[in-house]
Formats: C-alpha cells, sequence, structure tokens
C-alpha cells in the first residue's frame, strides 16, 4: 500500500464520493443490497404465509378426502361459518379468560409481587427463589406438562396423595383452574425479571426522602415506583398477553378437554385444521386470531404512546 | 483499488451468506430414498407403522425389526430399508401419514386402517397398489389366499388400494375373578342388554370395581365409536349407513344413547369421568389389567397386544391372561333383534399396508411388501403376537394356537359389520362420539341427539339423513 501512494490516493477519493450520501457510507445501491436478502427471508416466511393463509381461509381445503385434490373457493364462507359456530365463541371465551387471569393478573402480579419482596434480599434465598421461578421457564414445555401430569393424575397423582383426596380428577373436575395455575408458574419468572431490572432503576434517593417525610411502603409504591416502572409495565403485560394468547401448551395437559372446557383458541384452531383436517377452515380462524392479536398490540401501542 | 476491492469482498460475502442459510433450511428434510445410478446399488426403503418397540404394538416394530428388515436385506444386497416407528393414538398417526402424502414425502410402505382408504384415495394420496407398481402386482400369487371380503378393507370404488394386513372382531371381556366374586357364572353369555347390566349390577357390589367399561366420547376417538356406539347400534337392527343415508335421530340411536345414559348417569355402572380423560383408553386398560374393571368392549387387539403376558408385548399385561380374563360375544339389544335378525353381533376393521406413490423405487417396494405380506412374514409375526392374518393358509395353521382367536375367527367373523368405507364416516364418528360424550357428561338423550343431527346434516346433508 505504501509503495503505490496513487492508488491508494484515487481509492479514497472514490471513497469520498460515495460516502457523501449516507452516515454509513454505503451508498443506496449497496445498502440495498444488505436489506434485501432479509426483506426476501420476511417475504417468505412472514408475508406469504400471511397471504397463503388469507387465500387458504377461503376455500374448503381439506387434509383428506375430495376436498383435498379438488378445492374449491368459498369465499368468505369459513368466517360466516366461524361467526356460527358455537364452539369458536366458546374458544375466544375461554382464551379471553385464560389470559386475563393466567397471564395479565397472575403473571403480572406474581411477578411484580417477587421482584418487589425480592428487592432488598441478597444472598441464597434470592437465588433459590429466582432460580425456581426460572426453572420453570426454561424447562421445555413438554417436560413441564408431563411434571404437571403426574402431580394432577387421578390415579397416583402427587397433589392426590398431598391432599388425601384419592382419586380426584382435577383435569377433569377444575380444568380451567388447572391451565390457569399452570401457566402462572410456567410463565412467571419473565414477569418477575423484567421487574426486577425496572426496580432497581427507581431511583433510591427518591424513596429514601419518600421514607424520611413518612410516606408508608403502600404509597412509595403508589406514588414512586409504579410511575416510574410504567413503560415497563405496559410492554409487561403486551408481552404477555400475546404469548399467552397464542400458547399451545394447556393442550399437552387437557388436550382442550373435557368437552371443550380448556379449547382456547390456539387449541380450537388445531383441532380443526389439523385434528379434523379441516385446513380452509382453520386458516380462517387463523386468520381472525392474527387479526385479534394485531388488535392487541395496536391497543397497547396506542395507550403507550399517550404516556 | 485495493481498499475498494476488500469493500466489495464483504459486501459480496454478506451477501453470500444468506443464500447459504436459505439453502441449509431447504435442504433439511431430505428423506425420500435414492436411486443413484446404479439400479439397486444404495436403495433405501422406509417402513412405518403406528409401532414401537418397548411401546405400541411393541411386537410389530420388533418383527420389523429383527425379520423383516434383515431377511430383506439379506435377499437384495445394496438395499437399506429402515423402519420409522411411531407410538401415538390412531387419530395423530393418520395426521402424520396424511401430511407426509401431502407433502410428497412419507415412507414407502405405510400401515394404515383401512377406514381411511376412501378419503385417502380421493385426496389423490394413495393410488391402486397397480398403478403404483405394475404388473407385478396382479402376479402376486398372495391374492389368491386372501378373500374378497378381507381384500375389500383396503379398497374403494372397486380398486385395491393396499395390501390388507388383517382383520380383527369385538368382543365383552370380562375379569372371571371378579364374576366369581360376584357370584356371577364364569363361563359368561349374556343374551341381551339387560344381561349385561345386570351382571354389572352384581359387579357393583364389589368394592373399588367399575362394574362396566363401554368407550364413550370424544377422547377416546375411534375406538368409542368402534367398541362403543356401533356394536351397540348393529345390536338394535340399525347401520350407521344404509340405503345411502346416515342414521340421524333413529329409534336404535336413542337406545344406544340410552344404554349409556343407564350405564354411566342413572344408575353409575361406569366411569363417566374416565370416558372424558386425555388418555382413558390407556387407563380403562390399566384399570382392566388390575382387577378394576369387571366388563370391557374390546377388540382382539386387547387381547393380543395389551393384555398379552408375553415379554415386551403388552403395555398392561397380565401374567394370569389366560385363566382370567374370559370373553364372550357382544348381545343384541334383545335376542334376534341385531342385524339382519341376529342375536350377536359384532364389528371388524381391517388394517392394511400401503405404498406410498411418492416412492422413488416402486419395484423394489412391492418386492419388500411381497415380502411382509408371504406366509413366512405372517408366520414370523405370529411369533411375536398372533392376529388374525389376512390369509387363508396363514390362518388354518397358525390360528389354532390361540383359543381367543379361534373364536373371533369361527364365532365373531361370521356375524361381524362393517363400517361404510365413505370419506364422510371420520366425520359421522366424531359427531357420534360427541353425542354419547353429552349424554355420559349429564346432557339429555334427545338434546345429545338433536345437536348430532345438525352436525350430521352439515358433514353429509340434512336430505341423507335418516330419522324415524
Amino acid at each position: 500500500m505504501v509503495s503505490t501512494p496513487s492508488s491508494v490516493g484515487t481509492g479514497v477519493v472514490r471513497a469520498r464520493r460515495k460516502r457523501a450520501d449516507d452516515v454509513a457510507g454505503l451508498g443506496r445501491a449497496r445498502a440495498a443490497a444488505f436489506v434485501v436478502p432479509a426483506l426476501l427471508m420476511i417475504g417468505m416466511f412472514l408475508l406469504f404465509p400471511a397471504i397463503w393463509t388469507i387465500y387458504l381461509g377461503m376455500t374448503d381445503y381439506r387434509l383428506t378426502g375430495l376436498a383435498a385434490a379438488h378445492t374449491s373457493f368459498v369465499g368468505l364462507g369459513n368466517y360466516t361459518a366461524a361467526v356460527g359456530d358455537k364452539a369458536f365463541w366458546n374458544a375466544l371465551q375461554l382464551t379471553v379468560v385464560f389470559v386475563a387471569l393466567s397471564g395479565v393478573i397472575g403473571q403480572s402480579l406474581l411477578g411484580f409481587s417477587l421482584a418487589w419482596s425480592l428487592r432488598r434480599l441478597k444472598g441464597w434465598v434470592r437465588t433459590l427463589v429466582e432460580s425456581l421461578a426460572l426453572a420453570a421457564w426454561v424447562i421445555p414445555g413438554s417436560v413441564n406438562a408431563f411434571l404437571w401430569i403426574a402431580l394432577l393424575d387421578r390415579r397416583d397423582g402427587t397433589l392426590n396423595t398431598l391432599l388425601n383426596t384419592p382419586g380426584t380428577a382435577w383435569l377433569i373436575s377444575d380444568p380451567m383452574a388447572m391451565i390457569v395455575i399452570f401457566n402462572i408458574w410456567v410463565g412467571t419468572a419473565f414477569s418477575m425479571q423484567l421487574f426486577s431490572s425496572a426496580l432497581s432503576a427507581v431511583s433510591p434517593s427518591q424513596l429514601e426522602s419518600a421514607r424520611i417525610a413518612g410516606a408508608s411502603e403502600f404509597r412509595q409504591l403508589f406514588d414512586i415506583v409504579l410511575p416510574t416502572i410504567k413503560g415497563h409495565i405496559l410492554t409487561n403485560t403486551l408481552m404477555i398477553t400475546l404469548w399467552t394468547f397464542n400458547t399451545f401448551t394447556p393442550f399437552l395437559l387437557t388436550a382442550g378437554g373435557p368437552n371443550r372446557k380448556t379449547e382456547i383458541l390456539s387449541v380450537y384452531i388445531y383441532k380443526t385444521a389439523i385434528g379434523s383436517g379441516q385446513l380452509g377452515f382453520g386458516a380462517a380462524i387463523s386468520m381472525i386470531m392474527l387479526l385479534i392479536n394485531l388488535a392487541i398490540a395496536l391497543l397497547y401501542m396506542r395507550v403507550g404512546r399517550k404516556k | 483499488m485495493v481498499s475498494i476491492g476488500r469493500r466489495k469482498l464483504i459486501t459480496l460475502a454478506g451477501l453470500a451468506l444468506v443464500p447459504g442459510a436459505l439453502d441449509a433450511c431447504s435442504s433439511t428434510s431430505k428423506t425420500a430414498s435414492n436411486t443413484s445410478s446404479g439400479g439397486t446399488k444404495n436403495v433405501t426403503l422406509t417402513i412405518t407403522a403406528n409401532a414401537i418397540e418397548g411401546g405400541k404394538n411393541a411386537a410389530e416394530a420388533k418383527w420389523v425389526a429383527d425379520w423383516v428388515i434383515p431377511q430383506f436385506q439379506k435377499a437384495n444386497p445394496g438395499v437399506t430399508v429402515k423402519f420409522e416407528p411411531q407410538g401415538v393414538n390412531d387419530e395423530n398417526y393418520k395426521t402424520k401419514i396424511a401430511l407426509d402424502l401431502k407433502s410428497g414425502k412419507g415412507a414407502d410402505i405405510i400401515a394404515i386402517d383401512g377406514i381411511w382408504t376412501g378419503e385417502f384415495a380421493q385426496a389423490g394420496y394413495i393410488k391402486p397398489l397397480k398403478d403404483v407398481a405394475g404388473a407385478a402386482v396382479d402376479a402376486w400369487d398372495g391374492w389368491k389366499q386372501i378373500p374378497n371380503a378381507v381384500q375389500g378393507a383396503v379398497s374403494f370404488q372397486g380398486k385395491v388400494y393396499g395390501v390388507p394386513q388383517g382383520t380383527d372382531g369385538r368382543v365383552f371381556f370380562y375379569n372371571k375373578n371378579l364374576f366369581s366374586k360376584a357370584g356371577l357364572p364364569t363361563a359368561w353369555q349374556p343374551t341381551s342388554w339387560d344381561d349385561v347390566l345386570n351382571a354389572a349390577r352384581a359387579l357393583k357390589k364389589l368394592k373399588g370395581v367399575t362394574p362396566i367399561q363401554l368407550n364413550a366420547g370424544t377422547a377416546m376417538g375411534e375406538a368409542t365409536t368402534m367398541q362403543g356406539i356401533l356394536p351397540m347400534l348393529v345390536g338394535t337392527g340399525e347401520y350407521v349407513w344404509a340405503d345411502n343415508k346416515w342414521a340421524g335421530n333413529t329409534k336404535g340411536l336413542r337406545d344406544v344413547m340410552n344404554l349409556y345414559k343407564t350405564i354411566y348417569v342413572d344408575e353409575k355402572l361406569g366411569d363417566p369421568v374416565l370416558q372424558q380423560e386425555a388418555n382413558g383408553r390407556d387407563s380403562s386398560f390399566q384399570e382392566f389389567a388390575a382387577g378394576q374393571i369387571g366388563i370391557l368392549a374390546e377388540g382382539d387387539y386387547f387381547w393380543r397386544s395389551v393384555i398379552n403376558p408375553a415379554k415386551g408385548v403388552g403395555t398392561a399385561p397380565m401374567a394370569d391372561r389366560d385363566t382370567v380374563v374370559g370373553y364372550t360375544k357382544i348381545p343384541a339389544m334383545k335376542p334376534g333383534s341385531g342385524v339382519k335378525g341376529q342375536s350377536f353381533v359384532s364389528m371388524s376393521g381391517g388394517a392394511g399396508r400401503v405404498l406410498n406413490p411418492n416412492t422413488k423405487n416402486a419395484d423394489m417396494a412391492w418386492k419388500l411388501m411381497e415380502l411382509i405380506c408371504s406366509p413366512e412374514g405372517f408366520a414370523a409375526r405370529a411369533a411375536g403376537t398372533l392376529s388374525i392374518s389376512p390369509r387363508d393358509d396363514v390362518n388354518k395353521t397358525l390360528l389354532a394356537k390361540d383359543p381367543m382367536l379361534t373364536y373371533v375367527s369361527t364365532e365373531v367373523l361370521p356375524i361381524t359389520s362393517y363400517r361404510p368405507g365413505l370419506a364422510d364416516y371420520t366425520q359421522v364418528s366424531t359427531a357420534l362420539q360427541q353425542a354419547s360424550l353429552d349424554v355420559v357428561t349429564g346432557t339429555s338423550v334427545a338434546d345429545a341427539l338433536k345437536t348430532y343431527t345438525g352436525t350430521l346434516g352439515g358433514i353429509v346433508g340434512a336430505g341423507n339423513i335418516t330419522n324415524n
């Protein structure tokens, strides 16, 4: 390089000319070249399936039988069928209850209480509680389900042994309560961790002055802590709502039963599309679910902007 | 120049990486066999069935691994045969192979339940054997040994889509120990539903014993229809599909639903909770094997595969099976009230194996099929667990070894009935299961059948339903 100063000189000049149009100095064409692959991937794996789902949702496509080979276009027939299907409304209603109880209320409240009560603790107690909560979060869903089946089993279940209630079929008598508790147990770690880090951002001096001024713990919580971590609460609720709305793990415990009592939307779609092979109808209800997801996300974003 | 070259290089490398990643994604599922240039060299064939060593249908899985694969590989050097085991409930297995076939993949030889033939054929997932493997199919000498009625199990619209693997029959199994404790005869042959109910009432006095298990509900899937609703329905003299119409709110179906009501709701002779458990059927097996169920309606599969005491065969083995477990024909509602005026009834299904139309080695796959379905093949299969084979020659020599299967083949098969081989059947079956679930969980028979006929109308059209 040193021996050929002239070529280096031209290179620098050219590079400067290119660098001028944007911060990264790539130039429009090269920048586009960098973005295109990512866009292609998004197009292939996100946009195309979404459009394909819209199309499938307007057909009578099935997994087997005549309609699998000769699929016909039914327009909005699947959507009107879904709206007229009692099972769909049942699933939607169960999902709302499930999201509200296990996600928004259960996981957020428990996660926050854990984070709040652990905030001044150091040492092994904190490590223990955090590890236990995290374990539930990191263990694969299928393994979790297996543990819970063993816990709740009607014949030799751990819970029946502990409570001395032999023969109680928890998953049959209180299926919704069981999957709500299950999901709280699985997901609380996320809220706990998020709130832990949020709480550490609350200014200690502010809390200290409040305490000197004689504010109760309750007042400190409501007047200082919650306003400070409002953004975190919103993010946490949004994430948890969407996750819980889409979760499928309860299926591993109850398979949607007994008699559709735990058939939340994701399970209903699975049983419709894969279980009974109605792929077209299943695509239509997936689309409805996607729209509900979008609506939730937009709602939260609007609330977030207002603050 | 150098610096530009370097930047270009980085850009190019960035671009090159992405297609590489895409390639990696798209080439992950290369399971299909390959015929490279060398004819039979490096051919890989795969077989799949809902069987797995150490689990469901373990004997079949073991037979494929220990007999089929070594035999075929020895006779055909250069060919590798692989087994893709599955050990799930039948509905999940069906979904899996349907998805395999739909995506143009899947094993070369696939075990199916005969009742799926129609809907798979209509979907174009399977083709008549002749269309897949050509003249060699007709030339096979095995067909002479397989009666037409048995071939019908894997046929659709007059064309044979697979080779039948056997048939079966449904009976009432009962626990002789519990029967004698309850003061009932250990050689038991009920002649009406009332006889069965009376025996159950006697068994109810025993502590910790569920008198009768008649499958109900959606969780057990086809096992509810095949072991519960349909054998009872044919006992009322009705078929689920007759004269081109499906049974809706009929007298026979009302009788069947009332029987469920008597057993599970009115007299608590059965355990309604078990019908709703996600794995209720397996639980019913375990409970019967543990001496906690008195009477169980099941197919001979229960005898030969579930409670079989041979090592590694049964999922709920009973060491004293041969002395404790009795079996008896299912009576019609009343003597002579069954279909064709029969006093005893049953239902039969048939399993089969089909060739995957996507196979790259159709000739070799058919050769493998011939080996599997040869007399030697069935004889080796029977070494694990004996079942009723589709071949007359094999049955003649082997069945005598097992009194239960002899009983099914001589007493039950002559009076048995079959499901309609129509694509709509599986949906109708689900609707029937739901009706039984509704009744078992307390809905009135009238309301359950009202829901059922509504669902049925949506499946087959309101004009194709019989109500009386």
